[in-house]
């Protein structure tokens, strides 16, 4: 049970200081979680505190690959629009 | 609940009428303010019109985390060729951050301002934005120390905030209608859940509100930043304007939105419009009855560096400051007389100025119509620019009031030299779009194949008054078109319409 953070990750810091695990690090050429202490803030938070801070649709995904914040659901930006 | 208003309509009044506290010329914007507070903007660029003539500011990027967003933003950020807010090149630790204010102060004495604006937002990064200010407050104290924010984070920060020196804050405030919030911002970042739509506006909203009144009890200048969004906040901004005023906010800062398709914000993409110069220029003037209003604002980037309007930023990038040989004990010597000397002169001018404007009021002139009028200036408050290396243009308004600045005018420069002339043609079209019901543009030089364009444009150029200060130029060519009889035809019209 861990997430992770990917390419389009823009290295904000924001979820950094959030993770209850300490399992969130900086790194080139973008942040990562380490899987083996991440907890999915289970026991510590009702939402997982990266993707609950997370600018970037797109940019953490769940164990099984499933983006957390999925295109428009941050933004409000119309999926058309995205895609032009 | 409405607030008393002493004159909220100033944009139906004749447009050289006298707006409050902003009679005369533009430095007059301070004249109302008590000495406490006009001796800590006298030399701040970005809180008063005349400094930023003389004084630079910078913006370290230390703060690239955001608790927020707005529908004008776009979180990937890293773009060398966009002058916007939230735009940096490279994001900096503290300790490189303090390593380029060093350097800058050295090489640019006239830097008197640091500000921490993000890309993201300062407060959400209490820890990078707090340390910057404590190294910063022990090695350059002439330095002042400024934060922008969104004030989401702000209320649990004020006291922090204190201990650095830190005595301007400004604060992004676009409305105080939760209804109206939730057109702006998506979603906050609250007590570790993500709230969106009313809810997460109302709490914004809220928070703002409480860290204003915070900062003024605590003897904190504070600014309010507000976006005009077409359609969204334009009318409410004359609330907002009234209410941050009647708390204490000592000047309000009505800027444009910026929105392009291919700046991939949620306004860009769905075609939200940003405001005409007019349009702004209206609302600003409606504002201006309740409250001093700032209207020289370059809505810089959050690394900007030098002059407003300016940014030398890419001289100062972290290889280059590695290689800079800095003197510090000297720089510093110099800073201190460049200061002194810059405000020696200004002190002359208001002298000067004092004593022109009994003569002026002696005069009694009758009421001519308003005038206005484009200048190229690379600083000083002089008219020191050839009018095709202008990349932008300070607008003035001359009317038998005075001369008030109104605001500035990007364009393209007309001609840079060498690859970019060929573009010189739709250039020139820019910039006369650009300078719409000016009509006169004062430069140092103007070339001849701009002028008849300009001409028939009904803009006339004039590169008479080169190395003048721009008010007394401005003034000057407004009574040459008094002695011309170039005033009087619209001024029956406005008196038959009154």
């Amino acid at each position: 049970m861990a997430l992770e953070i990917i390419e389009s990750c823009v290295n904000c810091y924001a979820c950094e200081p959030l993770c209850p695990s300490k399992a969130i690090y900086e790194a080139k050429p973008h942040f990562l979680i380490d899987p083996d202490k991440c907890t999915e803030c289970a026991g510590d938070f009702e939402d997982p505190q990266c993707a609950t801070i997370c600018p970037i649709e797109g940019a953490i995904l769940d164990e099984n690959g499933v983006e957390l914040n999925p295109p428009g659901s941050l933004t409000g930006i119309p999926l058309e629009k995205l895609a032009a | 609940m409405e607030l008393p208003v002493l004159n909220n309509t100033a944009s139906e009044a004749p447009k050289g009428g006298c707006s409050a506290g902003s009679c005369g010329s533009t430095d007059d914007q301070m004249s109302h303010l008590p000495d406490s507070i006009r001796d800590k903007v006298k030399n701040h660029p970005c809180y008063s019109e005349e400094a930023h003539h003389y004084f630079a500011r910078m913006h370290v990027a230390v703060a690239p985390a955001c608790n927020i967003q707005c529908h004008y933003c776009n979180r990937k950020y890293d773009c060398s060729n966009e002058s916007r807010p939230g735009v940096v090149s490279e994001v900096l630790n503290p300790q490189q951050a303090v390593k380029k204010v060093m350097a800058v102060a050295a090489t640019i004495p006239q830097m008197t301002v640091l500000g921490i604006a993000g890309p993201g937002d300062a407060l959400a990064n209490p820890e990078r934005t707090f340390e910057t200010f404590r190294a910063l407050s022990e090695q350059a104290p002439d330095i002042k120390l400024c934060v922008s924010t969104n004030g989401l984070a702000l209320p649990e920060n004020v006291e922090e905030m204190c201990k650095y020196n830190i005595d301007h804050v400004t604060i992004t405030i676009n409305c105080v209608d939760p209804d109206v919030g939730a057109k702006i911002y998506p979603w906050i970042f609250w007590k570790n859940k993500r709230l969106k739509g009313r809810e997460a506006a109302a709490i914004l909203i809220e928070q703002q509100q409480k860290g204003l009144e915070m900062l003024v009890a605590k003897g904190v200048l504070v600014k309010v930043n507000s976006v005009m969004i077409p359609g969204v906040n334009d009318k409410h901004l004359e609330e907002v304007s009234k209410i941050v005023k009647a708390k204490g906010a000592f000047l309000h800062n009505v800027m444009p939105l910026i929105s392009e398709e291919e700046h991939g914000t949620f306004y860009g993409l769905t075609g939200q419009r940003g405001p005409t110069n007019e349009e702004l220029q209206e609302l600003q003037d409606a504002c201006a009855g309740d409250m001093n209003m700032m209207r020289h604002c370059r809505q810089c980037r959050a690394d900007a560096v030098g002059l407003l309007g300016e940014d030398r930023g890419a001289e100062f990038t972290l290889d280059k400051i590695e290689a800079m040989d800095i003197d510090y004990e000297a720089a510093m010597k110099m800073r201190a007389e460049v200061h002194a000397a810059i405000n020696e002169e200004l002190e002359s001018k208001h002298a000067a100025k004092e004593s022109k404007l009994v003569s002026i009021q002696g005069l009694k002139k009758e009421a001519t119509r308003p005038v206005l009028m484009a200048v190229a200036t690379k600083g000083g408050g002089v008219i020191n620019e050839h009018f095709g290396h202008a990349s932008e243009f300070l607008i003035y308004e001359a009317s038998s009031d005075g001369v008030r600045f109104i605001g500035h005018r990007k364009t393209i420069p007309y001609c840079e030299g060498g690859d970019t002339c060929g573009d010189g043609e739709s250039a020139l079209d820019v910039t006369i779009r650009e300078l719409s019901g000016c009509e006169v543009v004062l430069c140092s030089k103007v070339g001849y194949e701009p002028w008849g364009p300009l001409e028939a444009a009904g803009i006339q150029p004039n590169g008479e008054h080169a190395m003048e200060a721009i008010e007394d130029a401005v003034l000057a060519v407004y009574e040459e078109m008094r002695a011309a009889g170039k005033l009087e035809a619209k001024a029956d019209a406005a008196q038959k319409a009154a």
